[in-house]
């Protein structure tokens, strides 16, 4: 079969491998009919993700048709069209119990090397780094799923695949980044970062209550969308102050939340900026967590820092002074996708929640390599590709 | 001597072991020397009878440098038979320097013949902590374990615990069924049962041998305790024993695993085991990882991919795939 491979530093390429197979009793293996590309993938892609190997299939956000199931899954047969959460889950361990998927205890072969950089080790991730389980991806014609029991959601054939493809993950990511708010009446949500997981930050943030939402960013067209799509008011931190306008726009009183929705690879401006970017290089910090120290010092007193994006390893100059004394909260985790991709499936069947506008690219899965190109340098003021198999 | 172990941070926990109070009076000897080198370079010339000029207090005072950070080094470490090691290559430089002075005429060949006999000394005393606290710290808290151990085999001892979402009585009576054992234990080619008691183990040894022995339940409290033993004669001395414990607020149950094993070949063996990859430990802890995922998933997790970490994250060919079930990754 075709699959998106990383073959080094910025360089994937569409190459011919052998097709999956039940290895399993509760595998299923599933023909794609769309795969995404995730702003994560772009870490992957620039290199910042460890325990990446040359040949490595991509993809973590995917839909298509079961073809095959293993002896042991029930309630899904061949034919069926299903959308699959990123973490695998096995939803028999202490951690599935209590609906933290993503950090399944059973899902993660390589739990060992997790665990020596990060103590203890979460789920595993499909085409996320050896680090997260070495899984094959979904960039690709087929892909095994494991667990294929507890993953795997149905799709009603009402909801196409466009509308239903962003529950594999950034939907529920931008929703879990809100819920994890705690948003109350009268709140003003600060939202870091316009891209797709931002808008739908920002989009939950007002199904969930939000009386303002204020988004940041520095590309226009991703400014206009949140503006226009998802209707929050927007800085352009190259032309403003951030601190210093967020405080006005809430006279003296800082955002309740403030969500982090950028991770490890933040633009910074100035000074800043090029001392995380050659300590980086140095390999002195691992993450560039400008927009995370933004946060931090932004949020009002006794507020909630949520952070949705995606961090590797150390951080450097964490405002802690800050986080301690103003009783703030911060609140984190991989997306435990399994548990909202039925409320939010019902939402988009009502209307509540259209997922679709984000697109700005469709391709074809061979135009991978310069898909990711496309979206890493935004050109063509691109937001979210969709790649059909 | 015990005020100035806290001073620098180590553990002072029910006294130390010979060879750690060795090794803690040699990095007090190598602090005192460095202190008289680094101070007072002119009088450490006449004593040690090289001639003294300012070459040479140069060079006195950099090795006293040199003696305080080793001797610092040994007590932060708690002492680490690395750093008594690093005393012994300075012991080495300290004679070489003092054989130089002996062909230098305006040295005093009795003082410097002195030196080279105490320098030797001291030099002695460093490889003998560094051998001896090394063999100790390889074996898992030292002390009190050594004192159990039996006969001379070189001996490896060690505990790993691991919870499992599952009630004790599932756990215990999947374990107390020993054919279920290379299900979860990688090294195990089989477990043959002989009787309610005895049962023959077979084990995968490095470069593709195996090995086999004997084993009989010497203590059975049904989902509480499960020990065994080798029996009399077998080539592979070992004892093991879990536990089963109800794991607070309905969390399943802790499985406590207490393992001891004579090495057959002794250090060799071991020392290869380890080249291979065997690290005793590590895959016990391995082993009860499959455990937890056999029992709570039903299956063992795998990527799919041929060769786990050794091959780029694609899909086995079809044929290949079969055979990796139940086999989970490789390190």
């Amino acid at each position: 079969m075709k699959a998106t491979c990383w073959m080094g530093k910025q360089h994937v390429e569409v190459v011919d491998v052998p097709d999956p197979a039940i290895v399993n009793p509760r595998d299923a293996i599933v023909r794609i009919t769309s795969t995404a590309i995730c702003g994560s993938d772009l870490h992957l892609y620039n290199g910042f993700v460890p325990t990446m190997h040359r040949g490595d299939v991509l993809g973590h956000e995917f839909m298509g048709e079961v073809v095959e199931v293993g002896p042991d899954v029930h309630g899904l047969q061949p034919g069926d069209r299903v959308v699959v959460p990123f973490p695998i889950a096995c939803g028999r361990c202490h951690m599935c119990e209590k609906e933290l998927f993503s950090l399944c205890e059973n899902s993660n072969p390589n739990a060992w090397m997790a665990e020596k950089l990060w103590g203890y080790s979460p789920a595993g991730i499909f085409g996320y780094s050896h680090l997260t389980g070495g899984y094959p991806g979904g960039q690709a014609e087929f892909v095994r799923v494991p667990f294929a029991d507890v993953g795997p959601l149905k799709v009603p054939e009402g909801v196409s695949d466009e509308q239903a493809l962003f529950l594999s993950d950034i939907l529920p990511t931008g929703y879990m980044a809100a819920e994890q708010a705690d948003i109350e009446p009268g709140d003003v949500v600060a939202v870091w970062g316009c891209g797709p997981v931002g808008q739908f930050a920002i989009a939950s943030a007002y199904l969930l209550g939000a009386e303002r939402v204020i988004a940041i960013d520095r590309v226009p067209y991703r400014l206009q969308v949140a503006r226009e799509r998802a209707k929050a008011e927007t800085i352009d931190y190259e032309e403003a102050d951030v601190y210093d306008t967020l405080r006005e726009m809430t006279a003296g009183r800082g955002p309740d939340a403030c969500i982090d929705a950028v991770g490890m690879e933040a633009h910074a401006p100035g000074i800043v900026g090029a001392y995380d970017r050659v300590k980086q290089a140095a390999m002195l910090e691992s993450d560039r967590p400008n927009a995370l120290r933004e946060a931090i010092m932004c949020c009002g007193n006794g507020g909630t820092v949520s952070v949705a994006g995606v961090y590797g390893g150390f951080v450097d100059k964490f405002p802690m002074g800050s986080f301690m004394n103003r009783s703030l909260t911060m609140r984190s985790g991989q997306t435990h996708v399994h548990r909202y991709m039925r409320p939010l499936l019902e939402r988009i069947e009502k209307g509540e929640i259209d997922p679709t506008f984000i697109i700005t690219h469709r391709a074809r899965l061979e135009d991978a390599p310069r898909m990711y190109d496309t979206f890493l340098n935004k050109e063509d003021e691109c937001l979210k590709v969709v790649l059909s198999a | 001597m015990r005020h100035a172990q806290a001073a620098y941070g180590s553990e002072v926990t029910g006294g130390r072991t010979p060879e750690e109070r060795l090794a803690i009076g040699l990095g007090w000897f190598s602090i005192g020397l460095g202190l008289a080198e680094a101070a007072a370079p002119g009088a450490m010339a006449q004593l040690v009878g090289v001639r003294d000029n300012e070459r040479t207090r140069g060079l006195l005072q950099a090795f006293g440098v040199r003696e305080i950070a080793s001797g610092v080094a040994i007590l932060r470490s708690n002492p680490d038979p690395e750093w008594l090691w690093a005393r012994v290559a300075g012991d080495a430089l300290d004679l070489a320097a003092l054989a130089r002075a002996l062909d230098d005429r305006r040295s005093d060949r009795q003082r410097v013949l002195m030196s080279i006999a105490a320098v030797g000394g001291a030099a002695a005393a460093d490889v003998y902590a560094a051998i001896a606290l090394g063999r100790a710290r390889r074996e898992p808290a030292a002390a009190g374990r050594r004192a159990r151990r039996r006969g001379r085999g070189e001996g490896i001892r060690f505990t790993k615990s691991f919870t499992i979402n599952r009630q004790p009585d599932v756990v215990y009576g999947f374990w107390r069924k020993l054919e279920n054992l290379p299900r979860f234990m990688r090294h195990l080619a089989s477990v043959e049962v002989i009787d309610e008691r005895r049962s023959r183990w077979r084990a995968r040894a490095p470069a593709g041998m195996t090995v086999s022995w004997e084993a009989e339940i010497v203590e059975d409290q049904p989902n509480e305790r499960l020990a065994w033993r080798s029996t009399e004669g077998s080539t592979i001395r070992n004892r093991g024993s879990v536990r089963f414990v109800p794991a607070p607020g309905a969390r399943g149950t802790e499985i406590h695993v207490d393992l001891e094993y004579a090495v057959p070949g002794g250090r060799v063996a071991s020392l290869l085991a380890k080249l291979f990859g065997e690290e005793p430990e590590q895959q016990v802890a391995d082993d009860l990882r499959r455990l937890k995922q056999l029992l709570e998933a039903g299956e063992i997790a795998s990527s799919g991919t041929p060769a786990g970490l050794r091959s780029p994250a694609q899909p086995a060919p079809r044929g290949e795939a079969a055979r990796l079930a139940g086999k989970g990754e490789r390190r």
